[in-house]
Formats: structure tokens, C-alpha cells, sequence
């Protein structure tokens, strides 16, 4: 029942990924291109997702627990660092870089494209540093 | 007009997704968490792998049913594409999260650590295409 949700919660996910356009580098470089001839579109993604989460997350976190496990895994670091802060700083780089997310880059590798494997395995080698380099 | 519909339904599918996911298992669906979660090898990992497989049949249904051809693959170069990915491997690790973790779940636990961290990748996110696309002319 665990695994049948999780599957179904990417389906989900990855439908929204597709249908919303951000599977599509050169949408979000026009999303993102807001010097240039900004595509608005994609604002809507994250405005809907956030509006379900905003509202939904605080009816799910009154319960006690979950429904299919023993309690909520919820992150615990509230700190504004400079890990944080550089962290995401490279993390948008990367994004305006080449127009992907790493959600949205593994969904787009069923689009069968050379290119999005390589984006895909050099971000976990990427993930795989970052964690060498901060956990020595 | 139609150009608005399909971004905010699919955010809005992505959004209940996330819902689905905490009210289920309790979990955050970030994807750089869940997938650094599945590569490590960190225990009670079977929903990390489904969530993940899902999230790659996703698109397939989408266009299957829809119709909608896939997108044009980037113009880029591969070497860009190894560049931009191995930069986000490393950013969303060091900064505990993506467009998903931070963006849409962060916020929605209304999270301040998680707003910071998204307005600065969407600053840096734009700042990199004005430098590409128009001090450098199209990387």
C-alpha cells in the first residue's frame, strides 16, 4: 500500500511536471528570461502547487500521524546559513544554465534524449561531491 | 489564455501530489531529497524507487492521453548539460533542496529557511540567463 502511493504520488507529480511545461528547457529559460521576452507561464506551476500545499499541509499536519506510516518526517533545520544560501545560489545557476530541476529532469528522461542523461548523471555525481566534500 | 491553464493545473497536480505524499507516508516529496535518499541507500527505500519510477511514467501518460508532442530537446551542447547538471547535483545538496523541497513544500509549511532559499535560486536562476543569453549573446 506504501509502494502503491509513492508510485502514484510521482505519477502525479510527473503528469504535473509534463503538463505544466517544465520538462521543457527552453520554456523555463523563457520563464526565467525576465530581461528578455519573459514567458510568464511558469509562475503558475509553482503558484498552484504552492496554494495546494499552503492550504492542504496545515489540514495534514494536524493530525497526530500519517496515514500509512508512524509519524511525519518533517526537516528539522530551520538555520539561514551560508550552506543554505550557497547551496541554492549554485542550484539556480545550474538551472538557468540548462533549464532543468532535478524533478523535472528525471521525468524528461523518458524523452529518451542523450543529453538528459548526462544532465541527470553528472547532477548525482554533483549530489555525491557535495556530500564527500561537507560530510569530511 | 490557454497558455496560463496547463502550467496551473499541472502546479496544482504537483501541489496535491506533495499533499498525497505527506498525508500517505509522512514525507516531503523533494525531489533532490527523495532521489539522494534512493542513491544512498538509506533504509525503508522501496517508496523513494516507486516515487521516482512514477515520476518518470508521468510524462509518458501526459502525452499519451493528451496527445501533446514531448518538448524540443535543448539546443545546447552536451557539455553544457553535464555542466548545468553536475552544478545543480551540487547546489541542491548543499542547500538541503530544490524547486520542489524548498519551493512548493518549503512554503507551504511556511518555511522561512525554505522562502530564502527559493528566492535566491530564482535570483541566481535569472541572473544566469541574463549573463548567458544577453551579456554572453546565447551560451
Amino acid at each position: 500500500m506504501k509502494g502503491l502511493t509513492a508510485l502514484l504520488c510521482g505519477l502525479i507529480f510527473g503528469v504535473g511536471l509534463a503538463m505544466s511545461g517544465m520538462t521543457d528547457t527552453a520554456k523555463v529559460i523563457g520563464f526565467l528570461d525576465i530581461f528578455g521576452e519573459w514567458v510568464p507561464d511558469l509562475a503558475f506551476v509553482m503558484g498552484g502547487a504552492v496554494l495546494v500545499t499552503v492550504v492542504a499541509f496545515r489540514l495534514v499536519l494536524r493530525r497526530d500521524n500519517p496515514l500509512l506510516a508512524d509519524s511525519f518526517s518533517l526537516p528539522t533545520n530551520t538555520a539561514i546559513d551560508g550552506r543554505l544560501l550557497g547551496g541554492a545560489a549554485l542550484f539556480g545557476i545550474g538551472w538557468g544554465i540548462y533549464g532543468y530541476c532535478p524533478g523535472p529532469a528525471i521525468s524528461a528522461l523518458v524523452y529518451l534524449n542523450t543529453d538528459t542523461v548526462i544532465f541527470v548523471a553528472a547532477m548525482l555525481a554533483g549530489m555525491v561531491i557535495a556530500n564527500k566534500a561537507t560530510s569530511s | 489564455m490557454d497558455a496560463f491553464i496547463t502550467p496551473l493545473i499541472g502546479g496544482l497536480l504537483i501541489g496535491s501530489s506533495a499533499v498525497l505524499l505527506l498525508l500517505s507516508l509522512g514525507r516531503v516529496a523533494g525531489i533532490s531529497g527523495v532521489v539522494w535518499g534512493a542513491i544512498s541507500g538509506q533504509a525503508d527505500n522501496s517508496w523513494r524507487w516507486l516515487f521516482i519510477l512514477g515520476l518518470v511514467l508521468g510524462p509518458l501518460l501526459f502525452h499519451g492521453i493528451s496527445g501533446s508532442p514531448y518538448p524540443t530537446p535543448s539546443v545546447q551542447p552536451w557539455w553544457v548539460a553535464l555542466i548545468g547538471g553536475l552544478i545543480v547535483g551540487l547546489g541542491v545538496k548543499m542547500g538541503s533542496g530544490c524547486t520542489s523541497g524548498h519551493g512548493v513544500c518549503g512554503i507551504g509549511r511556511l518555511s522561512m529557511r525554505s522562502l530564502t532559499a527559493t528566492v535566491t535560486f530564482m535570483v541566481t536562476g535569472i541572473a544566469t540567463v541574463y549573463v548567458t543569453h544577453h551579456l554572453l549573446g546565447g551560451l
